[in-house]
């Protein structure tokens, strides 16, 4: 019971990639690749999880008392924002693909030449 | 390849792929068993030594600093990459003529309301951000999402200035170039680069550690202008004009 | 045998991240799968709250409410002008 946050992160990347793996178009795989992304986050934060801590703030609180690890939450946070920015990059890449050969479907852009 | 071999393939591979990480898991501490020293060294020093009450918000922008430098240049990367990729796209569409976005009064007095709310929002999360839980990623998000709701529920005019490149770029990189400049001004004056050399006034306080209050400004108008970019870059045909006098221009 | 078992709260936010994640991938229109995505996000927010985690939270909440809609409502969006002008187009 207490490996199952980790087990939820590691089901979380596996039907990411399977997600991936096995889609017919390219926005789809794009919001796959969040899906698996987000696992990460998970294990990230249940890593840094101390029993019984609180918040790593401490306006109002005395300092001392049992806080959780600041660190993977700093990993985290900008983690996210920044994620958003390179979906839109794939998003792109997908839409000039798009563009060159009209279709967004993964399987039938291995024809094109040239 | 065919389909049913790929997924024969896949199968494996992510039998073989769960194996390898019930074997990684095995070896963890159980949930909440933390065990590392980094993690309660900080909890106990960051908030004495540069009078921070937000904990992630100092290991972000001043002990982690260098960190957030790479992750603001992943972002500022991936925005010159889209606009490479979508700017120059030849502009052949035919533009709609629609006069309103939203023909239901309500719903664009609803979206009005809340343009000024969730800047207020954005720019509280932004300038509270070394306080409170915040900061500028938080807030930049937010608020170019209240000025992206200018979009939707307002007239283009009102729209267009958040959209015209020639003011959108330079800010961008005043964000992301600001906060190498300020760990420049660290190395010029004799100290590492990155070293919290402004004044740290009182914790809980707005004025208070030092160049993690720069820091987070800097990189709260990146993630702000790098969110309207790409919206821009993105309808950037589709932004067409809405009253019949916009025309011409 | 100090730290064996999960609160309840706890179990509850990850079994509704362990669902969300699936019915995300499972939603192959990307129109509808953004709308999914959005609620995945939100289950990921009382996930990250449960686990002491404001700022992470607050990050969550802003892009899966405005960021990931954004983009990909701007890229199908584009998609499906880029078809209707070559249907225009042949005709």
């Amino acid at each position: 019971m207490s490996y199952l946050p980790y087990a939820v992160a590691a089901w979380i990347c596996l039907v990411g990639i399977a997600g991936m793996a096995t889609s017919r178009n390219l926005i789809h795989l794009a919001i796959c690749l969040t899906v698996t992304q987000s696992s990460s986050y998970v294990l990230l934060l249940s890593v840094g999880y101390v029993k019984h801590g609180h918040a790593p703030i401490f306006i109002g609180r005395k300092l001392g008392t049992t806080a959780v690890d600041p660190v993977v939450q700093a990993l985290t946070l900008t983690d996210v924002v920044v994620s958003v920015v390179v979906i839109a990059l794939i998003l792109a890449l997908a839409l000039d693909a798009h563009r060159l050969s009209g279709t967004v479907n993964p399987d039938d852009l291995a024809d094109i030449s040239g | 390849m065919s389909r049913p071999v790929r997924l024969l393939l896949l199968g494996s591979g992510l039998l073989g792929l769960g194996a390898l990480f019930a074997w990684a898991i095995s070896g963890l501490p159980a949930f909440g068993d933390y065990r590392g020293p980094y993690g309660f060294v900080l909890n106990r020093i960051v908030v004495p030594l540069r009078h921070t009450t937000n904990v992630v918000m100092g290991t972000n922008f001043d002990v982690r600093g260098i960190d957030t430098m790479g992750e603001e240049f992943i972002l500022y990367a991936s925005v010159v990459g889209v606009t490479l990729l979508l700017r120059d796209e030849t502009r052949t569409r035919q533009a709609e003529r629609r006069t309103r976005r939203f023909g239901n009064d309500t719903v664009r007095l609803v979206g009005i309301a809340m343009v000024g709310a969730g800047l207020l929002i954005g720019l509280w999360l932004m300038a509270f951000g070394y306080i409170t839980p915040g900061g500028g990623f938080q807030g930049g998000v937010v608020t170019a999402g209240a000025i992206l709701l200018l979009y939707l529920v307002g007239n283009h005019r009102d729209y267009r200035p958040f959209r015209d490149e020639h003011l959108l770029d330079p800010l961008e990189a005043v964000g992301a170039g600001g906060y190498v400049i300020v760990g420049l001004a660290a190395l010029a004056s004799g100290t590492a680069f990155l070293t919290n050399l402004f004044g740290l006034g009182t914790a809980g306080m707005l004025r208070s550690s030092g160049s993690i209050a720069i820091l987070n400004w800097a990189s709260a108008i990146a993630v702000t202008v790098a969110m309207l970019l790409l919206f821009a870059e993105f309808l950037e045909t589709y932004v067409v004009p809405l009253e019949p006098e916009d025309a011409g221009s | 045998m100090l730290l064996a078992t999960l609160v309840p709260l706890q179990a509850v936010a990850f079994g509704l991240v362990a669902l969300g994640a699936p019915l995300v991938v499972l939603t192959r229109d990307p129109l509808r799968q953004a709308l999914v995505n959005g609620i995945y996000g939100v289950s990921l927010v009382c996930l990250f709250v449960v686990l002491e985690a404001p700022d992470p939270a607050l990050s969550m909440l802003a892009v899966s409410g405005i960021g990931y809609p954004l983009v990909i409502l701007a890229a199908v969006a584009r998609v499906r002008g880029h078809e209707r002008s070559e249907k225009d187009e042949e005709r």
